[in-house]
C-alpha cells in the first residue's frame, strides 16, 4: 500500500485510474481508516485529497456555494454565510460525531460512505445539491441523490471521485432544516431522520419545497409527494399530515435493535412535520 | 513497503520520522516519537483517549495517518505544561480528582483546552458537548466538568493580568539594557 498526497484533482483522478478501483479516497479518513484497521479494505493506494487547494475551500459562486471535498464539517459550521443561506445542511453536517471528528469529517466523504442514516445526505438532498464528479473522461455533475446505490454502495465509477458539493443560490424567502430522532442527546447513528428545504411565495404559502428521508431505505429518498402535500399551503395542519403520510408512505425501513419498522416510519413522519416548522419559520413565514 | 518521510512540528519541535503508509500518528508518537501521553482506547475514534491537535484543530490521533502530518504543528499533551509549571487545566484536574485510572485524561486535557482556546468562559452545557468525543469509565464526568469550569476561571484570572506583568518584566529588561 502507498500513500500519495496529490495537489490537484487531475493527479489524483490518474493515481485512482491506475489502480482500476483498488484505491481509496482519504479526506477525513474518519470512516476509511476505521475501515482499514477492520481489515475491511485493503487499497493499493490511498489517494489524500487534503493537499488540493480546490478542494479546500468554501465559495460563494454567483450560482450558490460551492464545497470543496476536503473541507471539514466544523470549518462548514464555521462559515457564517454558508450557514445564513443553508443552515438545515449545515446543523446535519454538525450532528456527524464529537469535536475530534468533526475536524476531519466531510460531507463528501459521508456522501460516498453511502450509508442510509448519513447525517448530511438528507439535507443535501433536500438542498438540490450537486456533486461535481471528475474521472478519467472527465467532468460531470450528478444530483446528491443518485450518487448513493445502495448501503456502502455508490454510482460512481472506478478511477472517480467528487470534487466539489454544490448548493444553488437561495431566492427569496427560504429556509431549511434536518432534524433526526436518536435514542441519545448527540454521539449516535440517526434511527431514521428528515430534510426539508422550501421557498415561500406571497402570503407566506410555500411556493417550492423538497422533502428528503433518512435511515427509512437502503439510500436517502427523495419524497416528491410530501413535497406536493405542503406546497400552495401556509403548512396547516391538514397539509401537514398530508406530508407525514406521504412521508410514511415512502419509507422502507429495516427492523433492527436501533429501530423497528412500525416505529421509523411513523417518526420519519412526524420529524418530516417539525422540520418543516423550522424551515417554515427560517424563511419567514 | 517502502516508508513514508515525514517533517513536522510537534509541540513546537521540528521532528522527522519515517513510517509505514498506513500506520496512524498514534502509533507513530508513540512508537516513533516516544509521546506516549496519547492513549489507544477504542483505536476507531470512538473514545478520545489519543486526542491531540493538528494545525490547532482537535482530532483523534488513532484516526489520522502519520503521512498526513508532514508540514503540519501536531500539539499533544506533553506540550500542555510550561517546564515544570503544570497548565492550569492539568492542575484543575488533580485539585478537582478529575481522574482515577488516567486513561483518558490526556484526551480530557487536551479537548478542554481546545475548547477553552476557543471559548474562554463556556457554560456546562457547552463544556458537556466539547468533551462528549471523549469517553471515562471510571469517575463519570462531574468532577472533569467541575475541573475544566475552575481552570477557566484561573486562565479568565490570568487573562486579567498580562498588561501588569509586562510591565513589570518590561522594567528590568531596561535596566539590564
Amino acid at each position: 500500500m502507498r500513500y500519495e498526497a496529490p495537489t490537484t484533482t487531475k493527479d489524483a483522478v490518474a493515481l485512482l485510474s491506475k489502480t482500476k478501483g483498488k484505491g481509496q479516497v482519504l479526506a477525513g479518513g474518519s470512516d476509511l481508516l476505521v475501515r482499514l484497521k477492520g481489515g475491511f479494505v485493503e487499497p493499493e493506494v490511498i489517494v489524500d485529497i487534503k493537499r488540493i487547494p480546490a478542494m479546500q475551500a468554501v465559495s460563494k459562486t454567483a450560482s450558490g456555494f460551492k464545497i470543496g471535498a476536503a473541507v471539514s464539517c466544523a470549518q462548514l459550521g464555521e462559515n457564517s454565510a454558508l450557514k445564513k443561506a443553508w443552515p438545515g445542511v449545515v446543523e446535519a453536517a454538525n450532528l456527524i460525531g464529537s469535536d475530534q471528528i468533526q475536524s476531519r469529517c466531510t460531507v463528501v466523504g459521508n456522501l460516498c460512505n453511502a450509508s442510509p442514516a448519513a447525517d448530511s445526505v438528507p439535507a443535501m438532498v433536500a438542498a438540490k445539491a450537486k456533486a461535481v464528479v471528475v474521472g478519467p473522461k472527465g467532468k460531470r455533475t450528478v444530483p446528491v441523490e443518485d450518487v448513493v446505490a445502495g448501503p456502502g454502495k455508490t454510482t460512481l465509477k472506478a478511477g472517480e471521485l467528487i470534487e466539489s458539493i454544490t448548493l444553488p443560490a437561495r431566492k427569496g424567502k427560504s429556509g431549511d432544516a434536518y432534524l433526526r430522532f436518536i435514542p441519545r442527546t448527540e454521539m449516535d447513528i440517526a434511527v431514521c431522520s428528515a430534510g426539508v428545504s422550501l421557498t415561500l411565495g406571497k402570503g407566506g404559502v410555500v411556493a417550492e419545497a423538497r422533502v428528503a428521508l433518512g435511515a427509512v431505505a437502503p439510500t436517502v429518498v427523495l419524497v416528491p409527494a410530501a413535497a406536493k402535500a405542503i406546497i400552495g399551503t401556509k403548512l396547516d395542519d391538514d397539509a401537514l399530515a398530508a406530508m407525514a403520510a406521504a412521508c410514511e408512505a415512502a419509507c422502507n425501513p429495516i427492523d433492527d435493535k436501533r429501530g423497528t419498522v412500525e416505529f421509523r416510519t411513523e417518526v420519519a413522519g412526524v420529524l418530516a412535520k417539525r422540520a418543516a416548522k423550522i424551515a417554515y419559520q427560517r424563511a419567514g413565514g | 513497503m517502502s516508508g513514508v518521510h515525514v517533517s513536522t512540528t510537534i509541540n513546537g519541535d521540528a521532528v522527522e520520522f519515517v513510517c509505514q503508509p498506513g500506520e496512524v500518528l498514534l502509533d507513530v508518537l508513540r512508537n516513533r516519537v516516544g509521546l506516549t501521553g496519547a492513549k489507544e482506547g477504542c483505536g476507531t475514534g470512538d473514545c478520545g483517549a489519543c486526542s491531540v491537535t493538528v494545525d490547532g484543530r482537535l482530532v483523534c490521533a488513532c484516526l489520522v495517518l502519520g503521512a498526513e502530518v508532514e508540514g503540519r504543528a501536531v500539539n499533544t499533551v506533553e506540550g500542555m505544561a510550561n517546564g515544570n509549571q503544570l497548565h492550569p487545566l492539568q492542575q484543575k484536574f488533580i485539585e478537582h480528582a478529575a481522574l482515577q485510572c488516567g486513561i483518558c485524561t490526556p484526551g480530557f486535557l487536551v479537548a478542554a483546552k481546545a475548547l477553552l482556546d476557543r471559548n474562554s468562559d463556556p457554560t456546562e452545557e457547552q463544556i458537556r458537548y466539547a468533551l462528549a468525543g471523549n469517553l471515562c469509565r471510571c469517575t463519570g464526568y462531574d468532577k472533569i466538568v467541575r475541573a475544566v469550569q475552575a481552570a477557566a476561571k484561573d486562565l479568565a484570572v490570568d487573562a486579567t493580568k498580562p498588561a501588569a506583568k509586562k510591565k513589570a518584566t518590561k522594567k528590568p529588561s531596561k535596566k539590564s539594557a
